[in-house]
């Protein structure tokens, strides 16, 4: 980094919010275009059946509607949505029609589409479509799935759509000799990101050039335009697909859903611009859900409470087809069960199976979440067992710094390992304990009951990885103003990615942030873009950023050596001058006379990871069941901070979510695969009166060796520890019921039921 | 199937508006697209998230469970109406400071519902605070900066003694 390191690391106030503050954002419903029409989706109703026959002439009969779209009118085949990570063979066929092609596989699944002049108009017209379809027998649970006597894909064969395998050492062996083995069966509810805005987008398209333009693109927008250069057969270079300020994210936000293609095919069908926006109903209903797992678990130790090993399966449920990035929740749920934790031997067969309910993706801390639960349970009832204190038996096993870079377990079938980079993770776990003040409140409440609640104490020590590869692209420019303009392949999902890319910059320049401005999130930015997902967008966007620095500064020496007649390295770049041998000086706006720009790559095929404890305090209500979480507190290292204020909002917001996931998120279905909270008052959100007293303390002391920041990616790890901490702290409030809570969501009437249940049996004794 | 229009006169922000809406359309929809006041934001059209809360007549009102037609005689203020050409109010600028906000789509509905409620009631508490923001969703901050933006915002809203 520049010896002149002013910004990374400063707690500077987001550029972002002068905008958004005063109600100048340009979210994508802000958007308009001359002569734009609106677009509605008429939705499959029933979760599984055959497409007899649709009926549209009443639709078209209606006053300002100007077209309405089936798979006929699309054509055949119907484009697909791409699966953008672990595409296989053997996943292409199960991969979403952008519109029903003679089956629909679940509630929301699109069927039509109509174009019209308002929204209420298209929406008038949606219901004057007449659909007929005739219903199969949905797949709704899991025993369905498996049984396979009714099918999504009957070409399958089966439901079960991909399997991850992840192995080190030999578990089998290493169980055989066990002295202590526990097995036990944990389940994770289906719920999601739920951004605030609702996906939209606005296309339009120029028929003399032959040209797209898509706003409301978001995260990965070079992937979307590349899928939808293949499904429209148009050349890339004839689409361009810009964020517009995007509603949040969370890894749902971006990824391509099938009004992707189904909003830009009709501006050019109908030759005018061309506007989407779900509502909410649709957004519970069809945006990727996550989570729906079930594990079954063995944890072996020895008599010192050292594991030896996890093995187990695991049921991951995909919803009727595979999506984008869907196969990283089960991959994931296998490959990093062992968290932080120094496990010799691993065997975990994970099983993704389809259903007929919403299509997955990933939801921040994706698999990590559901995997952390298990793994931290585990060791909870293992030390319990073993009558080993909780806090020593994660000390004994975590990985130790000298044992970095620590090897995960491979994944049999994409051959794909991973290593953790490096930290000290015995350290955020001291502090942690410190900050909470863990052994004397274990004293005073642990298992306690104390005004008619049991308090409980939880502990969770976790990992997350960030930083995907391949590469990330930086493009800068030396502005006329003397200004520099950085254009980056990285994409704003909310989380200040203006702002941490400007401190960035200005370091990597050392130039004022005021003379920096930041282009992301756009097609026409860069040659090339991978955008924000696996908090990659500061590792990579920032990475790429102090790489092209570095030859932008390099090509304004040689500028200034020409102009001066000396050697580039004899230049000098400073307070906006470049200054030569004898005095010789020209202002950046004199340099810029020249055309000077680079882009630059940074390429990156290892993972950071962030590491950190959690610690928890938490009051159960016998009578109610209610959970009242009294403290939160949370240390992480990240490698390096670039902005405090913003790597904290993360934390907490991250942690939030967790327990909103943990205590009240539930993506219902009923037999016959019906959506049954799809309203803000079924689907139950936290609010601000929900979880006051929770604290994040973040540091920096150990740098990632595999790029020139040193930064690690953060901003999911704060939701990774959250289901299995509360629901370890509730096993440790109810220990006197001896009840072990293995399902989520913790919701009142679950743990009441578990205090009931134990009842009789405390009568007993 | 469309509907009748009807005229509509109010203020907003300060200027008179004279407009005929459908009977149907949302007081949050005429706003945003009719008088591409776009500085409101829809998060749920069922009154629950918050996002679209505007102040009518002094109180905080979801525009998306609001008739444009029902606006017919009243004073509407929405986050454009509180802000400054250049530069933040002191309840933005706590925002700010304490990064109450992160995507920024809840932000406008949370302004409206703290201004409301500061005009009213300068001295409330974190937990009277807390009750009144209970009814915006915010899913990206986790609320505790909003809260402390809030407290620290009640000085300027303050009537100055003696006045």
């Amino acid at each position: 980094m520049s010896k002149a390191n002013r910004f990374v690391g400063s707690p500077v106030e987001r550029l972002e919010d002068l905008r958004l503050l005063r109600g100048r954002g340009r979210f994508v419903d802000d958007l308009t275009a001359e002569g734009v029409l609106n677009a509605v989706i008429l939705r499959s109703p029933v979760a599984h059946g055959i497409i007899k026959g649709i009926d549209t002439s009443a639709a078209l009969a209606i006053p300002g509607v100007v077209a309405v779209l089936t798979a006929e009118e699309i054509g055949r085949p119907v484009p697909t949505i791409p699966i953008r990570l672990f595409a296989s063979k053997l996943t292409e066929p199960l991969e979403q029609p952008c519109i029903a092609d003679r089956k629909v596989r679940y509630v929301g699944e699109p069927v039509v589409l109509v174009i019209a002049e308002s929204q209420a108009i298209a929406e008038d017209a949606c219901d004057a479509v007449v659909l007929d379809i005739e219903t199969l027998p949905p797949v709704v649970t899991r025993e369905a799935a498996e049984k396979g006597q009714s099918l999504l894909f009957d070409e399958l064969g089966t439901n079960r759509c991909a399997r991850f395998t992840a192995i080190k050492g030999d578990a089998d062996d290493a169980f055989r000799n066990a002295a202590y083995r526990r097995r036990e069966r944990f389940g994770v509810h289906r719920h999601t990101a739920v951004f605030m805005e609702g996906r939209g987008l606005l296309a339009e398209w120029f028929e003399e050039e032959g040209k797209l333009v898509v706003q409301g693109g978001a995260k990965v927008p070079f992937a979307t335009r590349k899928a939808l250069s293949k499904q429209m057969n148009l050349p890339e270079d004839k689409i361009e697909v810009h964020e517009a300020d995007t509603g949040g994210g969370f890894g749902s936000r971006g990824e391509f859903y099938p009004e992707d293609f189904l909003i830009p095919f009709a501006a050019r069908y109908v030759g005018k611009p061309i506007k989407w926006v779900e509502d909410r109903r649709e957004h519970l209903a069809c945006s990727n859900h996550s989570r729906e797992t079930e594990v079954e678990a063995e944890i072996a130790c020895d008599k010192n409470g050292m594991v030896l090993g996890l093995r187990g399966t695991a049921f991951v449920d995909s919803g009727a087809y595979v999506r984008t990035n869907g196969l990283i929740n089960p991959r994931n749920v296998s490959q990093f069960m062992s968290g932080p934790y120094h496990v010799p031997n691993i065997n975990i067969v994970t099983d993704f199976y389809l259903s007929n309910k919403g299509p997955v993706g990933t939801y921040r801390g994706p698999g990590r979440y559901e995997t952390d639960y298990v793994r931290e349970r585990l060791f909870d009832m293992a030390a319990n067992d073993l009558g080993i204190d909780r806090v020593e038996f994660r000390r004994r096993n975590l990985v130790r710094e000298d044992q970095m870079p620590y090897q995960l377990p491979q994944i049999v079938e994409t051959k794909s390992g991973d290593e953790l980079d490096s930290g000290n993770y015995e350290v955020t776990l001291d502090q942690c304990l410190a900050e909470f003040k863990w052994a004397e409140k274990v004293e005073k409440y642990d298992g306690k009951l104390i005004d008619g609640r049991y308090h409980g104490l939880g502990l969770h020590c976790f990992i997350e990885g960030g930083a995907a590869g391949p590469k990330e692209n930086a493009r800068l420019v030396l502005e006329k103003s003397g200004n520099v303009s950085v254009y980056v392949g990285s994409s704003q999902v909310g989380q200040g990615v203006v702002t941490v890319l400007t401190q960035i910059a200005a370091d990597a320049l050392e130039m004022p942030m005021d003379k920096i401005a930041i282009f992301h999130g756009s097609t026409t930015g860069t040659k090339e873009g991978f955008g924000s997902f696996h908090s990659r967008s500061t590792v990579m966007g920032g990475s790429a950023i102090v790489v092209a620095a570095a030859s932008l500064q390099k090509l304004m020496r040689e500028a200034a050596g020409r102009r001066f007649n000396c050697a580039p390295g004899e230049v000098t770049l400073e307070d906006g001058k470049a200054q030569g041998p004898g005095g010789k000086s020209l202002t950046f706006a004199e340099l810029a006379e020249e055309d000077i720009s680079i882009e630059e790559s940074f390429f990156n095929h290892k993972h950071t990871w962030a590491y950190g404890t959690h610690a928890t305090h938490i009051a159960v209500d016998p009578q109610t069941g209610q959970v009242e979480v009294l403290e939160y507190v949370a240390v992480e290292d990240v490698g390096r901070m670039v902005n405090p204020l913003t790597l904290g909002g993360q934390a907490v917001g991250a942690i939030v979510q967790g327990l909103g996931g943990t205590f009240l998120e539930h993506l219902i279905y009923d037999g016959e695969g019906q959506l049954l909270t799809g309203t803000f008052a079924d689907y139950l959100l936290p609010t601000a009166g929900d979880f006051p007293r929770i604290r994040a303390i973040m540091t920096g002391n150990y740098p990632s060796p595999i790029n020139p920041l040193g930064v690690k990616g953060a901003g999911e790890g704060g939701i990774i520890p959250v289901g299995g901490i509360m629901a370890n702290a509730i096993a440790s409030a109810l220990r006197s019921f001896n009840v072990q809570p293995l399902e989520l969501p913790l919701s009142p009437p679950r743990i009441w039921k578990l205090i009931d249940d134990a009842r009789p049996a405390e009568a007993a004794e | 199937m469309p509907t009748s229009k009807h005229r509509a006169v109010f203020e907003v922000n300060g200027k008179a508006v004279d407009i005929e809406v459908e009977s149907r359309t949302t007081l949050s929809d005429c706003l945003r697209h009719q008088l591409r006041l776009t500085g409101t934001h829809v998060g749920c059209e069922h009154g629950v998230c918050g996002a679209c809360t505007i102040i009518i007549d002094g109180a905080a009102v979801r525009s998306c469970l609001t008739l444009a037609v029902q606006a017919d005689g009243s004073q509407i203020t929405t986050v454009e109406g509180i802000s400054f050409d250049e530069g933040l109010t002191p309840l933005q600028t706590a925002f700010r400071k304490h990064h109450a906000l992160q995507c920024g789509f809840c932000t406008p509905g949370m302004l409206m519902t703290a201004h409301a409620l500061l005009t009213e009631n300068p001295d409330v508490d974190e937990e009277g605070i807390r009750h009144v923001l209970s009814g915006n969703i915010c899913r990206c901050t986790g609320y505790i900066p909003i809260i402390q933006a809030v407290l620290e915002a009640r000085a300027a809203y303050k009537k100055p003694e003696n006045a």
